[in-house]
């Protein structure tokens, strides 16, 4: 299977970072990398990067099971990610979640029927400082009330 | 970029460049004396290099507080393997996002960093190892790495020194146990994040299989500033045997969050009262988990006291990784017990039995005990499971996991109680944290 | 390494330095519990079970992979390490199915033992257990994850022991679970040792789950009967039937290792095709005859063929004991004054005993493979058609970093670790040699192991090449079946006796009896010529054998034999240990080949001694070169190696006649097309190497 030709640059880049033989040592970012331009890890993207980095699809389903980060299903378009970990939960972030489970109309890993929205309800994301903090895909929300949530979304919602 | 007001008692050594105009790129890194303390070390022998960092007192900000100039010191000198630095920008201990702001606002200081430490071990070869949540530090270390190499203090024969070090960022993909050092190099070797048998310890065997140097982030931030004022300067910024400043991040229940850089042994209650502007709407304090939820939590009253790796060691807690959560006298304790349960569950790497049933089960208790059903046997049974983990599993994940449960079943015994006598409906599904 | 002393529960104790407390404590008898820790594979520290105490250490520490240190004091009972090994176990229990009842390893389980043991009398976990539903990973594999508890072994013997890496661990903390190679199912070698390893009853086996309770079973230790390896195997016999055949307690030279054949190859024996009575050929079709009329009327002929000085041709089989074939060529040469007797060879030792004449020590024995710097193999896929050689080897390399050559024809499984693997076109391995001469020198000791390619003067080339190394060398002849080496030493090729004596010239090989256009009787014990050939002349045939094999189906009398599992006596493997058969089953109507050869000879009023096989194996210690092993070690279960043959074998052979029947691990020759197992492994869509 190909990538974009950006992807694959990247990829060969990748290979060259690591020492003579260690090649799977670029399976993990491949796999971010690759799930970020495929929507998700199929079965294709496990047997063509367990191709490439000289190991079976088995040591490739291991890796994939073990990061949360990585999905076998498609996530929305705009996968939402609400911490409710100890510094988010003191200032509302259990709220947060509910509220994002109401206003999106799905619960945690759930994709909303038109495919653009995915939740997760996530563990501490380094933003506890600006808590309560949301991802939306890789972009970092901070300090969210249910206000700004509703806005946030509103707004994505508009752009399509 | 991502910080916050300075505040007057902070002392701004690794945050010095915060705020200032395109403070991430070399230019202005360059501007305010970046790259001389590299110059420093290219004149000075490893072992001069390894003695100032013993001098400075600097202890690993990791977790640990490991005293980074020994754990440099014990990289084996004459071997032919080639040795590797490794950054842990991992920062998933609850409670701690201060790697990230050292990396959002001033790169080019950890790669001066890695550097000097490259010098002081031999190194050839290092990698940046930022956890995948943190895709846009990826992209701005990525730009300062292409400069650095692009004005020659990276790659090639650097500074014209006869010195070759070539530095990568690496992405992870969402587990808190890769921030563990062993475990981020299986991780990096593109396996399951399960730690390794140590010893040998990555001094002697770490990135594959290469004798390595892995510490923080926030380590690495400190060591130009060490070579640049000497070690003995930066020591005394802060108390004996903790030197320096270290990065605390406010949370929690404060009128003012955020990450502030203050001496070591700074107060906690000043830290509080006067950095944070004191508890939220005038409550009263009730508790604080003083270096990331892995610590023990301290009562109000147990929080008259520094905030240096042996005061916390003596009040039975730790500095840990510099995430302050405080939490005011409505703060639900069986409910944070849940969750920072719920987050070591979900986190275990299932390799060792203790952990991987031991936090399961704990979850499953603490959910009933936070629903205000089971029994006081419940609550006698968290105490003694948790006691029963630590100490006994094969990294330390499953003590993170213990030892704030057993604080708190130990310190707040009282509203465990009070849930179970004043119980009346099933609560809500979602309390419950569902996720898996 | 130096020794250091230490103290373990008070007892003192001297080790190594570098010895794990776990193996150290052994040594003094004590037994520090582990689940994780597996002897000869990589260490884990997972289970946390063997947890102690060790004086001035800040907490408790896993033995198992502890190195001993001098003067270390270890407590392995002291309250605070029996309180976390109860614990462990309470842990372990929250999540494990409490359904011992009807679970397999029931018995035998060492969840079990653990918890009777060191374990918490009463559980404290009420809350709900994590399911998953069992799955099935291959007809003989089937995994129940709920029960597993994460030791990681099955994990570990497929990768490292058997260079296969058919299992994994996906999923991360408590939903952690073993997966297989491709998804839904397994592709591997169906060795079943993540079966057998199984601390537990996660992994079980379709030919044995949910039949019997272990200790409803006889367990008889006897020998694999499948091919020239000599794996021990417990079979486990319920009623007379066997249904279970494992190697859990590692006894015999295999330790744990058993291959799909042996263990679950032994199906052929309950084969509802086997002969239960004597069969007479009448028309063209049979009728069952009783015992004593069968051998009244074999006896007559062999009998009347015998005085008017007719001609014999008897065929026997590499499968039959050591006692069955010297005592049939016995009876051959003195009581029927046939010269005519031969087997099927599958490599030619003879040659290389020949070619090693004068020298002592050169054949080597199973212990060497383990022990050796080095190893050649040529011309053979050992994963496929000597599992247990190349499983030997494989832990050899992965213990003592031992260096493997491979000069074969296509890849090998030896390749993922061979310091050096050649391709050669046949016939030019020989050639190919010369170009690792510096290579093999330099690793100062080699164990040669060589196929049915290298015969004749191609053996006697490769020991000169050998000898030429200048370092010490030893060889293995490559051969078939179960016996297929004891086949030669016992002397069942018409240019040799027992023990590599010159036979009186002018016997006939099998192929030459066959084509005898007057050929009076043809005598076949367990083998199946006329598979692929036809007999030329109208002799009168007579067949020793298990099924109606196409030879048995041109017999006049068909004579029903026992299988090995029900027998006594000794086979001889491929590396020349001697190991002894226990019956285990029977078969109503069957008689062992001894016993019918006996009974033969006594109705033909001719005797050439006593037929039980522990008289016939003092005979043959007594006259066969090699064999005057310690009986001790035989009686107890052991495996004696045979002394190497010294000295010239003074005869014309006919390597040319030398040929392997070329079976892959899932076959194995006449016999494995009565095993429904393998044949159902075969079809599976995991099967390797279809035939
Ligand atoms: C479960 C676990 C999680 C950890 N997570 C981190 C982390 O996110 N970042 C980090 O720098 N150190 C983390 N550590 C500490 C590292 O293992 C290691 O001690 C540290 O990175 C060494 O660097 P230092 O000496 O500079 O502190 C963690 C340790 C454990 C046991
Ligand atoms: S304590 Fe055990 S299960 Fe937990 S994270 Fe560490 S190794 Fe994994
Ligand atoms: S607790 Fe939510 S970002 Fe740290």
């Amino acid at each position: 299977m190909n990538f974009s030709p950006q992807l694959e640059q990247k990829f060969a880049d990748l290979l060259t970072h690591y020492p003579e033989g260690r090649q799977r040592a670029a399976l993990i970012p491949m796999l971010m990398f690759a799930q970020d331009e495929v929507g998700s890890i199929t079965p294709d993207v496990v047997t063509e990067l367990a191709k490439r980095c000289g190991i079976t699809p088995l040591q490739v389903d291991e890796v994939i099971g073990f990061y949360s980060m990585l999905h076998r299903k498609p996530l929305g378009k705009y996968h939402v990610q609400v911490c409710t970990n100890i510094s988010c939960l003191l200032v509302g972030g259990e709220e947060l979640y509910e509220h994002a489970c109401k206003k999106l109309g799905i619960g945690h890993k759930q994709v909303t029927a038109d495919g653009q929205f995915s939740l997760e309800e996530v563990e501490c994301m380094g933003a506890c400082s600006w808590a309560p903090a949301i991802q939306i895909g890789y972009d970092f929300h901070h300090a969210v009330s249910p206000q700004k949530f509703d806005q946030l979304i509103d707004a994505l919602r508009k752009i399509q | 970029m991502l910080y916050n007001a300075p505040h007057p008692l902070e002392v701004k050594v690794l945050t010095r460049r915060f705020g200032l105009e395109n403070s991430a790129s070399i230019d202005t890194y360059l501007a305010t004396d970046g790259y001389k303390a590299l110059g420093k070390a290219l004149d000075m022998t490893p072992d001069d290099i390894i003695n100032e960092v013993k001098a400075s007192n600097l202890r690993g900000r990791g977790g640990a507080g490991f005293p980074t100039g020994m754990k440099w010191s014990f990289v084996p000198r004459n071997v032919d393997k080639p040795k590797y630095i490794v950054v842990n920008a991992d920062e998933s201990e609850p409670g701690t996002c201060k790697d990230r702001l050292l990396i959002e606002n001033d790169p080019h200081q950890l790669i001066e960093g890695v550097l000097i430490a490259a010098l002081a071990v031999g190194a050839s070869k290092g990698w940046i190892y930022i956890r995948g949540e943190y895709r846009y530090l990826i992209d701005i270390m990525d730009k300062a790495l292409a400069e650095a190499y692009a004005r020659g203090y990276l790659g090639q024969n650097i500074c014209g020194r006869g010195f070759n070090f070539e530095l990568y960022t690496q992405t992870g993909a969402g587990a808190y146990e890769c921030g563990e050092e062993s475990a981020l190099l299986e991780s990096l070797e593109g396996k399951r994040g399960v730690p390794r048998i140590r010893p040998p310890f990555p001094a002697v065997s770490g990135a594959f299989q290469s004798p390595t140097i892995l510490n923080n982030v926030e380590t690495f931030c400190a060591v130009p500033a060490i070579l640049r004022d000497g070690g003995p300067a930066f020591s005394a910024l802060g108390v004996p045997k903790n030197g320096g400043t270290r990065m605390f991040c406010l949370s929690g229940h404060l009128n003012v969050t955020g990450v502030y850089e203050l001496p070591m042994g700074f107060p906690l209650l000043k830290m509080i009262n006067e950095i944070g502007g004191g508890v939220r709407g005038g409550r009263k304090l009730k508790a604080v988990i003083p270096g990331g939820s892995s610590c023990p939590v301290l009562k109000a009253e147990e929080c008259d006291l520094p905030m240096d790796y042996d005061s916390l060691m003596k009040a039975k807690s730790m500095l840990g990784s510099g995430g302050v959560v405080v939490m005011d006298e409505q703060t639900d304790m069986v409910k944070a017990a849940l969750r920072i349960m719920h987050f070591y569950q979900h986190e275990s790497c299932g390799w060792c039995i203790p952990c991987r049933e031991g936090t399961t089960w704990l979850k499953k208790l603490l959910t009933r005990l936070d629903a205000g059903r089971g029994t006081i046997g419940d609550v006698n049974l968290v105490g003694d499971l948790a006691r029963n983990m630590l100490g006994r599993t094969f990294c330390p994940l499953g003590d993170a996991a213990a030892m704030p449960t057993i604080s708190i079943v130990e310190k707040f015994r009282d509203e465990f109680e009070a849930k179970l006598a004043n119980y009346t409906a099933p609560r809500a599904q979602s309390s419950q944290f569902v996720v898996v | 390494m130096p020794d250091v002393n230490l103290i373990i529960d008070g007892k003192a104790v001297t080790a190594p330095a570098g010895t794990l407390a776990i193996d150290a404590a052994k040594t003094a008898g004590i037994e520090i519990p582990a689940f994780c820790y597996y002897e000869g594979l990589s260490l884990q520290a997972a289970c946390r079970m063997c947890l102690v105490e060790v004086e001035k250490a800040p907490k408790l520490l896993v033995a198992c992979t502890l190195p001993v240190a001098e003067g270390m004091v270890i407590h392995t009972d002291s309250p605070a390490v029996k309180n976390a090994r109860k614990y462990t176990l309470e842990f372990l229990l929250t999540n494990h199915p409490l359904d011992c009842p009807v679970c397999d390893k029931g018995g035998e389980c060492e969840l079990q033992d653990m918890v009777f043991r060191y374990g918490a009398g009463e559980s404290r976990f009420t809350d709900v257990k994590h399911h998953v539903d069992e799955k099935q990973w291959s007809p003989v594999v089937y995994f129940d994850a709920p029960r597993c508890i994460l030791c990681y072994r099955c994990v570990r013997i497929c990768n490292e022991g058997m260079g296969v890496g058919a299992l994994g661990v996906i999923n991360r903390g408590v939903i952690s679970e073993i997966a297989p190679s491709h998804g839904d199912h397994l592709e591997c070698d169906e060795c079943g040792m993540c079966i057998d390893i199984c601390p537990v009853g996660a992994l079980t086996s379709g030919a044995y789950r949910y039949k019997t309770r272990p200790w409803e079973m006889q367990h008889v230790g006897t020998i694999c009967t499948h091919c020239s390896n000599g794996c021990k195997t417990t079979l486990g016999v319920r009623n007379g039937e066997i249904v279970r055949a494992n190697n859990r307690d590692r006894s015999g030279i295999n330790n744990e290792f058993l291959c799909v054949k042996g263990r679950y190859g032994f199906d052929f024996n309950a084969s509802t095709e086997r002969l239960q009575s004597p069969m007479m050929r009448v028309g063209n079709g049979y009728e069952p005859i009783s015992w004593a009329k069968a051998l009244q009327i074999v006896s007559e002929k062999f009998s009347e063929t015998k005085t008017r000085g007719g001609k014999f041709g008897v065929i026997a089989s590499p499968h039959s004991t050591n006692e069955d074939n010297y005592f049939l060529q016995k009876f051959v040469r003195e009581g029927l004054g046939s010269k005519n007797i031969d087997h099927q060879q599958s490599g030619d030792v003879v040659t290389l005993i020949d070619a090693l004449s004068g020298k002592s020590g050169k054949l080597a024995a199973f212990e060497d493979l383990y022990k050796t710097k080095a190893a050649l193999v040529i011309s053979s896929d050992l994963a496929q058609q000597h599992p247990l050689l190349a499983f030997q080897l494989r832990a050899n390399f992965r213990h003592h970093a031992m260096k493997m050559f491979a000069v074969t024809p296509g890849p090998v499984r030896e390749d993922q670790y061979a310091k050096r693997s050649v391709r050669v076109e046949a016939g030019q391995e020989l050639s190919a040699l010369e170009n690792l001469r510096d290579e093999l020198k330099a690793a100062g000791e080699l164990v040669v192991l060589f196929g049915d390619a290298i015969k004749g003067d191609a053996v006697r080339k490769l020991v000169d090449f050998g000898e030429s190394l200048g370092i010490a060398v030893k060889y293995i002849c490559l051969v078939d079946y179960s016996n297929s080496r004891g086949a030669v030493d016992m002397g069942l090729t018409p240019e040799l006796l027992p023990g590599y004596h010159a036979a009186p010239a002018g016997g006939l090989h099998a192929d030459e009896m066959l084509a005898a256009p007057d050929l009076d009787v043809l005598w076949v014990v367990g083998a199946n010529p006329l598979e692929k050939a036809s007999l030329a002349s109208k002799a009168f045939v007579v067949v020793q054998d298990l099924f109606m094999t196409e030879t048995a189906q041109q017999a006049d009398i068909v004579l029903p034999s026992a299988s090995a599992y029900e027998k006594n006596g000794t086979v001889t493997n491929v590396t020349g240990e001697v190991q002894k058969l226990k019956a285990g089953p029977k078969t109503m109507g069957a008689k062992p080949d001894l016993e019918i050869i006996g009974l033969i000879g006594k109705e033909m009023g001719v005797r050439v001694g006593i037929w039980t096989s522990d008289a016939v194996f003092d005979e043959i210690r007594r006259n066969v070169r090699g064999y005057n092993v310690p009986l001790p070690i035989i009686a107890t279960g052991g495996a004696a190696v045979t002394a190497p043959v010294n000295g010239r074998v003074p005869v014309e052979t006919r390597p040319d006649r030398v040929q392997s029947a070329g079976d892959t691990l899932f076959t194995s020759g006449s016999l494995g097309r009565y095993s429904k197992t393998l044949a159902s492994v075969l079809e599976a869509p995991g099967a390797l190497y279809k035939p």
